[in-house]
């Protein structure tokens, strides 16, 4: 056990008495991240304000042999950004500048605590966006993004965060400073960015991250279009993609999420249905325009019951709001709610939801779905009352059976809030032995003591030991090759 | 299996066998038994661009992935196809069109595998707008030196379940294992294609047309730039693919856009009636459309031939004209004619070198480099002859991250079996 006090010491000797926090009280603040079911007291926060500060407390965590974990916002819902319990939390809040625009070739490079608005809020005066959107863009940080991967509703057509980021600065966790990628394409070597996005934060710290700003599409339309059931709408969206046109977005909401959205904020979806489908698309205006027409004739084939077209960016705006407040609108209809998060294949729609229809009903539960339907991403919302004797633990299983649904389909048990300490259990379930071992070889590369952000992603943490040498046989000695092999 | 012959050498390095394994199965057999006996392996696919990166430290074994060569499953509701590795992209492509798709990677080389493509992050002038290996690669299938399989990603084009070997192993160019299976996100084959096309005088006026038209809300496919030598004039093509009434207003947008940012005379292409054009250049070419579908599939070749120097200058757009520029001159200096291409939207240049012998060409790759880093712009040799190769590094410096990437490849390959030295510092 490291001597905490000395910990204390050095952090402070390296932050500064305002970039260390000690005390127990204030210490619970930082227990847990969206998911607050795991909770955990770190044995200490730091909150840098600069690389050579990260730098610092890597390299004292790193000496001293104390694990540590990054977190930016906290808004994760997998406890990706869950403490150690004797280990430092480092919260990246602090570094918040976007320290370079640069239009010509597109890209902005921020520091990590940078809130995901920001940058298109920076860039949208001259006609630019930072494109990955996900529902908690208002508070997440770039950091928690790029650990994440995380992805947003205009994913479908321009792609995750691993799509836009294309360099980066990180601290190894030997606080060792090295640079990836950058603002030019293809950099030779191997593709370490690319590793690095969605690796939760097990291999690194990102202090400095160059982002792809896209420019503004000349033309959006918006729809929504109410069906009778989930299932209808999600056949309207195999229409559409069976026609060729990839739209900027498209979601599903069934009765369950609308009706907590709808008492959260008003956006006057049509009675009686069964679901709504959103249906964005955006582009040159011609292009634009002629699509958007064959999407609102495709939606009635699939014999959507009203068509509402956004009149204007406000109301655009509205549609957008309902469904990206849906996660915490839910909360207004059941006292407790778990949000789930699994990947099928797009056409497996139908097959999954009547799936979770049956399972939550065999168990007395309610689910209300939201989902990315253009990418199969599924988020079933599954409500319970934690007051009632026995409810959580069946929630807690029916989460689990709608991902073994989802794997059994082909799919994933995370399309964008990570495995972190929450489903790593589940890994086995998707990959082999083998190709867990085979993934923490790269975690060996970067951390060969496992002490960034340890006990996440992985069921069982591989020692990295040493890495063998080269073999003696040489092949000049071996003169049976073609026999041999 | 047999054993190897004179032109199944690798940049120099002559085999002693090679192998050509069916399966996952098999292939994962072969590479056990080559790590056992300690023998230095090299993946070919279609072998087009086997001179690719550094000559190997030495090589006893080709792993020929010919035998790989099955589309194993194409979910086309799902956009979505997993294929073998020894599959000719151009075979893809084929497979794919009946469905109206395509994989969005258009690299110049016909006899392409797809294992190849990836491994060496081959693209193509449609970058711009479908990106590029990483971007389309949702799952892969690999094998290790010691014959461990494994997989990452999967069949959903949404999934942040584990690491992502597969951008690990795009580009790695056979240094880490050997790909056996590609899962890729598919694109809906466009209906239409137009293109706009300028001449330009210098490659500050092409740098500015290039500016104005990434700054406008034109969603072009590819921005192509060809320019002959510093003598002549260079030609712009901007290339638009999409539905009929779509594309030919870009187009047209285009010329007057091009004309506004000073570069006069822009022509407009079009294939006629709406829906005539094809997927040409992604489809196997197909001669389906008019005259604006023969100019997109005669975009992207090569600036050199086999044999001669190419290099390869990654900038952004706007290190584009400075890098051209900084090319033509260090080649005049060497007494060389310099012919370029460039993905000017995305600022990928490339130059072929003709004239000088073994010596002079080293030179002008060092010459160039040392002329190009202020500017933060690598240089890669893309193909040259042996005797240059063994004058000059492929790659050039990588940055501070090359002890990283050196622990990458000494926990894939301990023992420093798969194509030794081809890769940045010596991996
Ligand atoms: C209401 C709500 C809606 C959401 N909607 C979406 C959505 O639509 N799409 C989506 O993808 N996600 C969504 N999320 C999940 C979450 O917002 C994202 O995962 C987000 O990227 C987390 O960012 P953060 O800054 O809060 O990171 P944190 O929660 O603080 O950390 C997340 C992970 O990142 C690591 N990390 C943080 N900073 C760094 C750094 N600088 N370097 C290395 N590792 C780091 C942490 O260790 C942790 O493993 C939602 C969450 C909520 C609460
Ligand atoms: C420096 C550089 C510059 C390039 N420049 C361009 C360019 O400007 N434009 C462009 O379109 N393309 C470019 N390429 C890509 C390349 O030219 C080819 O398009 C592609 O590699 C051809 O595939 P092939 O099947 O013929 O591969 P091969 O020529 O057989 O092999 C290419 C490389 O990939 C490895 N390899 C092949 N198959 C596998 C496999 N299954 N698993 C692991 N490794 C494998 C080989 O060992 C070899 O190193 C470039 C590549 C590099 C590295």
């Amino acid at each position: 056990m490291v001597d905490r006090q000395r910990l204390i010491e050095r952090m402070r000797a390296v932050l500064g008495p305002g970039g260390v926090i000690a005390e127990r009280n204030q210490l619970r603040t930082y227990e847990c991240d969206g998911l607050a079911a795991f909770r955990v007291v770190p044995a200490l926060v730091v909150l840098p304000e600069t690389t050579e500060q990260v730098q610092g407390a890597v390299r004292v965590c790193h000496e001293e042999g104390v694990p540590f974990v990054a977190r930016g916002s906290g808004t994760g819902l997998s406890g990706g950004a869950l403490p150690v319990s004797d280990g430092v939390l480092i919260v990246l809040s602090r570094m918040r500048r976007i320290l370079e625009i640069d239009y010509d070739d597109q890209r902005a490079v921020v520091e990590p605590g940078v809130i995901n608005l920001w940058v298109t809020k920076e860039v949208a005066p001259r006609g630019y966006y930072y494109a990955p959107d996900p529902s908690s863009q208002l508070i997440c940080s770039i950091g928690g993004n790029v650990a994440e991967n995380s992805g947003g509703a205009h994913c479908l057509k321009y792609g995750f965060t691993t799509n836009h980021v294309t360099g980066l600065e990180i601290v190894l966790p030997d606080g060792d400073l090295v640079h990836l990628g950058g603002k030019a394409p293809d950099p030779p070597g191997y593709d370490l960015v690319g590793a690095f996005v969605g690796s939760e934060g097990t291999l690194g710290i990102a202090t400095k991250v160059t982002l792809r700003l896209l420019r503004k599409p000349e033309a959006v339309r918006t729809l929504m279009a109410a069906f009778e059931s989930a299932d209808a709408a999600g056949d309207a969206v195999s229409k559409i993609i069976a026609a060729g046109i990839v739209p900027a977005a498209v979601e599903i909401m069934d009765a369950l999420a609308m009706e907590a959205a709808e008492a959260a904020v008003h956006v006057h979806y049509p009675e009686g249905a069964g679901a709504v489908l959103i249906v964005e698309l955006d582009g040159p205006e011609a292009e634009c325009t002629h699509q958007f027409e064959e999407v609102e004739r495709l939606c009635q084939e699939a014999g959507s019951t009203t068509i509402q077209i956004a009149e204007d960016d406000d109301q655009r705006a509205l549609f957008w709001k309902g469904r990206k407040s849906a996660f915490a609108a839910v909360g207004r209809i059941s006292p407790d709610y778990y949000v789930q998060d699994g990947v099928i294949p797009r056409t497996a729609l139908g097959a999954v939801l009547r799936e979770i229809a049956d399972m939550a009903e065999e168990r007395g539960l309610r689910v209300a779905n939201v989902f990315h339907a253009g990418d199969g991403n599924l988020h079933p919302l599954v409500l319970y009352d934690g007051d009632v004797e026995g409810e959580e633990e069946r929630a807690e299983e029916l989460a689990a059976k709608i991902l073994f649904a989802c794997l059994a389909l082909g799919g994933s048990i995370t399309g964008e809030h990570g495995v972190g300490a929450d489903k790593k259990k589940y890994m086995p379930k998707q990959f082999t032995a083998d190709d867990l071992d085979v993934m923490q070889l790269l975690r060996c590369a970067f951390d060969p003591d496992g002490r960034c952000n340890p006990g996440k992603v992985f069921p069982t943490p591989r020692l990295c030991g040493e890495t063998p040498g080269k073999r003696h046989v040489h092949p000049a000695e071996q003169p049976g090759l073609v026999e041999a092999v | 299996m047999r054993e190897a012959g004179p032109t199944d050498a690798v940049d120099g390095a002559q085999p002693r066998a090679v192998v050509s394994p069916s399966s996952t199965t098999e292939t994962a057999e072969v590479l056990r038994a080559a790590y056992e006996g300690g023998f230095r392996t090299v993946v070919r696919g279609g072998g087009s661009k086997l001179g690719l990166g550094n000559p190997p430290a030495g090589v006893d074994l080709v792993l020929s992935t010919e035998r790989l060569g099955r589309v194993l499953e194409h979910a086309a509701g799902d956009l979505v196809v997993r294929v073998e590795a020894g599959v000719r992209l151009a075979d893809l492509q084929a497979a794919l069109a009946p469905a109206g798709q395509l994989l969005g990677l258009d690299p110049p080389e016909a006899r392409a595998t797809v294992g190849g493509v990836v491994a060496a992050n081959a693209s193509g002038p449609r970058r711009l707008r479908y990106g590029t290996v990483r971007d389309l690669l949702i799952g892969i299938t690999v094998v290790l030196a010691d014959g461990t399989v494994a997989h990452s990603g999967g069949k959903v084009v949404k999934n942040v379940a584990g690491y992502d070997l597969g951008k690990l192993f795009a580009g790695s160019l056979g240094t880490l294992g050997v790909i056996v299976e590609a899962i890729f996100r598919l694109h809906p084959a466009p209906a239409a294609t137009a293109v706009a096309t300028a001449e330009v005088a210098a490659p500050g006026q092409a740098g500015s047309a290039v500016r104005a038209l990434l700054a406008s809300a034109l969603v072009p496919s590819a921005i192509e730039l060809d320019w002959p030598g510093p003598d002549g004039p260079g030609t712009l093509t901007v290339l638009f693919e999409g539905i009929g009434p779509g594309v030919d207003a870009q187009a047209a947008n285009t010329a007057r856009l091009l004309a506004d940012a000073g570069t006069p005379g822009a022509r407009v292409l079009l294939d006629g009636e709406p829906g005539q054009g094809g997927e040409a250049g992604l489809g196997g070419g197909a001669d389906r459309g008019g005259e604006a579908t023969r100019a997109a599939a005669a975009l992207g070749a090569l600036p050199w031939e086999a044999g001669q120097l190419g290099v390869k200058v990654a900038t952004g757009p706007s290190g584009l004209p400075g890098a051209l520029a900084t090319v033509w001159e260090v080649a005049a200096a060497h007494g060389l004619a310099a012919r370029a291409t460039a993905h000017a939207g995305t600022g990928v240049l490339r130059a072929g070198l003709d004239g000088g012998d073994a010596t002079t060409l080293a030179a002008f790759v060092n010459g160039a480099r040392e002329r190009l880093a202020p500017a933060q712009a690598g240089l890669v040799v893309a193909e040259a002859p042996l005797e240059v190769k063994q004058g000059v590094d492929a790659w050039g410096p990588v940055g501070d991250a090359l002890p990283l990437m050196r622990k990458v490849k000494q926990r894939f390959d301990p023992s420093g079996l798969l194509s030794p030295g081809r890769f940045v510092g010596g991996i």
